[in-house]
């Protein structure tokens, strides 16, 4: 009997947390509806735009910029290596670039923006809430997802494509840089075969991912701070679920993207 | 008689299990000022939140100008001025951009200039310098930033004005200026003022009627004059702040 008994707590259990699953899931595409009719209607604000865009974007560079750098650098080594077991040591500088451009640039980006950009603006909306600024705007007549959320999320779909095409550069610069220093590659063959071998489709399909990478950053950071718990631990909390909700449904988003865009 | 300014009529919530509004009914007629006392966690806060729609009451009405909110949040709320308890100022914006957030936004929207001049003078009648105007919240002193809010709520002149315990954490003489204040606020523009305190001497100030809550129900309403000879215990408890009487120390 008490096996019974165990068995039914441990099927309550997974009912229970399935079912607040499902509740989450709507919860957030309600919030991901509302956040778009305010998309399109005015007003914009412009400033507030203007801001979110240089502090996602702008101040991510260094960040994404030596993350694209120095796995550049090691995709080099390991391709060689690779290659060097059936004699294949040419493909380095196509492979490396098409990695770059179509996976590692838009993924490591977008998770390193998760872990960044996510949590600041986590951690950022869920003080305002807890701290009733977000009643406060209310009540002067501004609408919080308006003035709040919008700019946050039109700011990271429109930037992080850019980064992420810096970092592609900057990725396959790092490829360059071990190619010619540690694998004997000639500069200008280097180069050569790259610009040759990519298709303007391998980069633009690496920028809509950014541009949906982003999207998603914005989204979880302004989801889980907008419904913060209440006090310190709440903050906290919330900062954790859009770091950990936005890098899942990065991978996820990528895994979808690329089923999408490359399979035959 | 006149349809009151704000009119609640049985207005109940509740938090899970935890009933904090029980049926509170209460009107406030046009430029009065009303004061709301009671014990700390008697829903006080959250009953001038229902009234601005921060918080969706379960049951009741809640009426101003005897009609319920329309659709259009903004335009209700522009005759609004609120200082919440914490003061709820934006740490991003300095201290004019606070005061002036209105000002420089929505319909009647002025220049940066103008609203900042605006902005400046609401300042100083709350006691603050103008050299405050460019700091930012966080480099202000509790009793400093609570007057900022207060500066914020008055910025646009609303014709209705909540005031959440404008005067704790403010010395005895800031104390008596913001009572003043908020009394100028009410006669000269004719403001309907709803201030929550618990320091009995600007209920005396800034008092034309006095409701106090306990339980979730209003447990007495009437001019501020006949306080004292109530004869309610739970007022009377209140008003001396006796730990003896039908009002429990521990809640
Ligand atoms: N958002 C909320 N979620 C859960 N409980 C809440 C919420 N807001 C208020 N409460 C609860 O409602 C009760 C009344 O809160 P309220 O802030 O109105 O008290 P108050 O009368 O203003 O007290 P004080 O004089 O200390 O400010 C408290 O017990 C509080 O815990
Ligand atoms: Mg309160």
């Amino acid at each position: 009997m008490a096996v019974i008994g165990i068995i039914d707590d441990i099927l309550a259990s997974i009912g229970r947390s399935v079912i607040e699953l499902c509740r989450s899931v709507g919860r957030i595409v309600l919030f991901i509806l509302l956040t778009l009719s305010h998309l399109f209607r005015p007003p914009l604000y412009v400033r507030e735009l203007g801001l979110q865009m240089l502090r996602i974007g702008y101040f991510s560079l260094p960040v994404v910029g030596l993350t694209t750098l120095f796995t550049g650098g090691a995709l080099a080594l390991q391709i060689y290596a690779g290659g060097a077991r059936f004699s294949a040591e040419s493909v380095v500088p196509s492979i490396v670039a098409i990695g770059m451009v179509r996976e590692l640039g838009p993924v490591l980006g977008g998770l390193m923006v998760a872990g960044r950009v996510s949590a600041s603006i986590a951690a950022e909306l869920g003080t305002m809430r807890v701290t009733e600024q977000i009643d406060a705007l209310t009540t002067l007549s501004t609408n919080p997802i308006k003035y709040l959320v919008v700019p946050r999320v039109l700011a990271a779909t429109l930037t992080l494509p850019a980064l992420v095409l810096v970092g592609d550069l900057i990725g396959i610069l790092g490829g360059y840089a071990v190619g010619v220093t540690r694998l004997d590659f000639s500069g200008a063959n280097y180069i050569k075969v790259t610009v040759d071998f990519l298709e303007v489709w391998d980069v633009l399909s690496g920028l809509v991912k950014a541009a949906v990478f982003g999207f998603i950053v914005a989204v979880m950071g302004c989801y889980h701070g907008y419904n913060s718990g209440r006090g310190a631990q709440g903050v906290g909390q919330a900062t954790t679920n859009a770091v950990v909700t936005a890098s899942i449904l990065i991978l996820a988003a990528n895994y979808v993207l690329t089923e999408v865009f490359f399979s035959a | 008689m006149t349809t009151p300014k704000i009119s609640l009529q049985d207005v109940h919530k509740s938090f899970g299990p935890k009933q904090v509004l029980r049926g509170v009914t209460l009107d406030v007629a046009p430029g009065e000022s009303m004061v709301i006392i009671g014990g700390s966690g008697t829903g006080k806060s959250v009953t001038i939140k229902c009234v601005l729609g921060l918080v969706h009451p379960d049951a009741g009405r809640i009426l101003i100008d005897g009609t319920p909110a329309g659709r259009d949040r903004d335009a209700f709320l522009a005759r609004f001025g609120m200082l919440f308890q914490g003061g709820a100022l934006f740490d991003s914006l300095t201290v004019w951009q606070n005061v002036g957030f209105r000002l420089v936004r929505g319909k009647q929207k002025m220049p940066r200039a103008e609203a900042r001049e605006v902005a400046i003078e609401k300042l100083r009648r709350v006691g603050l310098n103008p050299e405050v105007a460019d700091l930012f919240p966080a480099e202000l002193s509790g009793g400093m930033q609570k007057r900022v809010g207060l500066a914020r709520a008055i910025a646009a002149q609303p014709e209705i004005i909540f005031f959440d315990e404008p005067t704790t954490g403010l010395d005895p003489i800031m104390s008596g200026v913001i009572n003043e204040l908020i009394r100028e606020i009410v006669v000269e523009i004719g403001a309907t003022a709803v201030t929550i305190t618990h320091d009995m001497s600007s209920v005396r100030a800034i008092a034309d009627k006095v409701a106090m809550l306990h339980d979730g129900k209003v447990r007495w309403t009437g001019p501020v004059g006949e306080m004292e000879t109530s004869g309610d215990p739970y007022l009377t408890q209140f008003i001396t702040g006796s730990a003896e009487g039908p009002i429990e120390a521990v809640r």
